[in-house]
């Protein structure tokens, strides 16, 4: 039987584990922030900043345990998803640090400067990943907290009424002595656990049974509780909260994820049908909202004595043009308060780095949410599938939310883009949010264990001439 | 600092942003498709050449095309004969290993193969051989049975006790 080793079976091929490409994509994502430091540096003081090397040892360390922690407990983990997000928080932590440069909206009142704290965010973000990728063994176990999940969701989302809002929004929950926390960043992950393992139950009698209608399937009236009562959440969320952003995520959410479980088209028509009823709804007499869609309708009209925050944004868009005008030479300060930071940050990238760097900044996000889908696609348990799905969804969500607020596609709503924009709970949120999603990833890309020798026991008959 | 560094630095740094984009791309590239086989010797892109998804790629590495697919190579193995009778499969330049095994490209359900029957496989110049892996009621091409690894000509049937398979374009 020594000729029997030759043989090969098509697509056994080995699977690489992919650590060394995910090692040298890391030192190229530290590097592009490093250089944009420097570049920063030399157009605002002519010289190398100082905190360079600071930030740039940081961000390596940074990179080099999660690199370490991933080779060792989730070796065959997607290559791509982690240099991507140390490469956009990177690039976050520069674009936040050259605006502390600026004195206009580095004030004390303001919140000083940022940098450094979102560095700290952004260390314990790393530490809450490595956290998720040790002890989390097996993403199946979260299937077990499925109603659980949903009460946290439910209470971290609730949370934030009982507290003052800030910039029109309650969205914060503040704790004295360690600051304010955005509880509906957390809440996107649960709420992602509770709706994959609640759809995997109930997904074959929300897909099968229905009444065909004018070629729509129509759900039946007991079928539509759950997406009634998420629903009225959401609208909830709206009014008590004033959050439009929340509330687009978290309904848009349940429909990305219904439509994937069960595969029919309706749920997508009802559900669009269901929120931009609500929508306009809400917008009809909130006046928190109302204000959003003003400004998003009539970005010129004359506000206090100037235009609206967003014809500003969409200034910084225009005098960037094509190529930008160099990291650290525009003008996003103009925007006023601390807004540039957090929810204009985009406006600054536009600025800064034209067309050409937001787009490139744009499909990092969009190759982090396909790395996502990909590994849902990859993944083989149908809870694994929806979990991913759901987390690349939420992802995906918040950077349209954001991206399409900040340019005017949709009214502006009060999210931070992931990674990228100062604020601690978003940047600590997405960084679980990864671990997660690698975490399925090494399950779904290990190789299948041999199958176990077997049953070739029966004798091969001989054929009597 | 001058203009024309700032310039420069301002160019270089959006020119490696896409750079990593790129970089990126291909890695989820080679994820998809699998390692770049780089061929020894410019002969063997006739066999490899079938394989449709790599067509694209053949063509970069610059193999001439009038070595692009031999005329009249076999793309395909057909089950004629026997309860797989209608199975095909794509040859792609590897090797299809036939018998009871599971491990199998093709699992023959046949109380008269043995597990590890036969193999069907490319040589250097594309052509395609068939080679019985000592089985115990032998592998038949046409009428004769096999002794030596034997070149199959198109549309030959290769006899494996009840099942029959041949090579088709």
């Amino acid at each position: 039987m020594s000729v029997v080793t030759n043989t090969t079976t098509i697509g056994a091929i080995e699977a690489p584990s992919r650590r060394n490409t995910e090692l040298a994509m890391l030192a190229f994502a530290v590097i592009i922030p490093v250089f944009a430091y420097a570049n920063v540096g030399l157009a605002k003081d002519g010289s190398l900043p100082a905190g360079m090397l600071g930030y740039g040892l940081g961000l390596s360390l940074l990179a080099g345990v999660a690199h370490l922690m991933v080779r060792k407990f989730a070796p065959y983990a997607d290559p791509l998803m982690l240099p991507l997000a140390t490469l956009l928080n990177g690039l976050g932590l520069v674009l936040i640090w050259r605006l502390d440069l600026e004195p206009t909206i580095t004030t004390d009142a303001l919140g000083g400067a940022m940098a450094p704290k979102q560095m700290i965010w952004s260390a314990l973000g790393v530490a809450l990943f490595l956290g998720v990728l040790l002890f989390l063994k097996d993403h199946r176990v979260l299937q077990r907290y499925t109603y659980i999940s949903m009460v946290v969701a439910l209470v971290l989302l609730i949370l934030p009424m009982f507290f003052p809002a800030k910039f029109g929004a309650r969205i914060w929950i503040t704790i004295p002595g360690v600051g304010s926390l955005q509880p509906a960043e957390f809440a996107k992950i649960i709420i992602a656990i509770f709706f994959a393992g609640y759809l995997m139950v109930k997904r074959d009698a929300l897909a099968l049974a229905s009444r065909r209608f004018m070629g729509m399937y129509l759900p039946r009236g007991r079928d539509l509780g759950p997406i009634l009562a998420i629903w009225a959440l959401s609208l909830m969320i709206l009014i008590f909260e004033t959050d439009l952003g929340t509330s687009l995520l978290f309904f848009g959410l349940f429909v990305i994820m219904l439509y994937v479980a069960t595969e029919r088209t309706s749920w997508v028509v009802f559900g669009l049908t269901l929120s931009a009823a609500g929508a306009v709804g809400v917008a009809s007499f909130a006046s928190h909202v109302q204000s959003r869609v003003e400004n998003w309708l009539n970005p010129l009209a004359l506000q206090d004595g100037g235009v609206t925050e967003t014809a500003q944004a969409v200034y910084a868009f225009g005098s960037g043009g094509l190529f930008g005008s160099g990291l650290g030479q525009g003008y996003s300060r103009l925007i006023g308060g601390i807004a540039p930071k957090s929810d204009y940050i985009l406006a600054t990238v536009g600025e800064e780095m034209g067309l050409t760097g937001l787009m490139a900044i744009i499909l990092l996000y969009g190759l982090l949410i396909e790395r996502g889908v990909r590994t849902a696609l990859a993944a083989r348990d149908p809870f694994g599938k929806l979990l991913a799905i759901g987390l690349s969804g939420a992802f995906a969500l918040q950077v349209f939310v954001v991206a399409g607020g900040v340019t005017g596609v949709i009214p502006l709503t009060g999210m931070t883009m992931p990674f990228l924009a100062q604020g601690g709970s978003s940047v600590i949120a997405n960084w679980a949010l990864i671990a997660i999603l690698l975490r399925i990833s090494d399950t779904a890309r290990r190789p299948a264990p041999a199958p176990a020798p077997t049953s070739d026991a029966e004798m091969t008959q001989v054929v009597r001439p | 600092m001058s203009e024309l560094t700032l310039t420069v630095m301002r160019l270089g740094f959006l020119a490696v942003l896409w750079l990593f984009v790129i970089v990126a791309v291909q890695v989820i590239r080679s994820d998809l498709f699998g390692t770049r086989v780089t061929q020894r010797g410019s002969r063997r892109t006739a066999s490899a050449d079938a394989r449709p998804q790599q067509a694209g790629r053949q063509q970069q590495a610059a193999a001439p095309p009038q070595q692009r697919q031999r005329r009249g190579a076999p793309t395909k193995l057909v089950v004629s004969e026997g309860t797989l009778t209608g199975t095909t499969v794509a040859l792609q330049g590897q090797t299809v290993t036939l018998g009871r095994a599971h491990d199998s490209t093709i699992v023959l359900d046949d109380d008269y193969a043995s597990s590890r029957h036969a193999r069907i496989y490319p040589d250097r110049d594309g052509q395609w051989i068939v080679e019985d892996l000592g089985s115990t009621n032998g592998t038949y091409l046409d009428r004769t049975r096999l002794t030596t690894p034997t070149p199959i000509p198109l549309g030959a049937p290769i006899r494996i006790g009840k099942t029959v398979i041949e090579l088709r374009k």
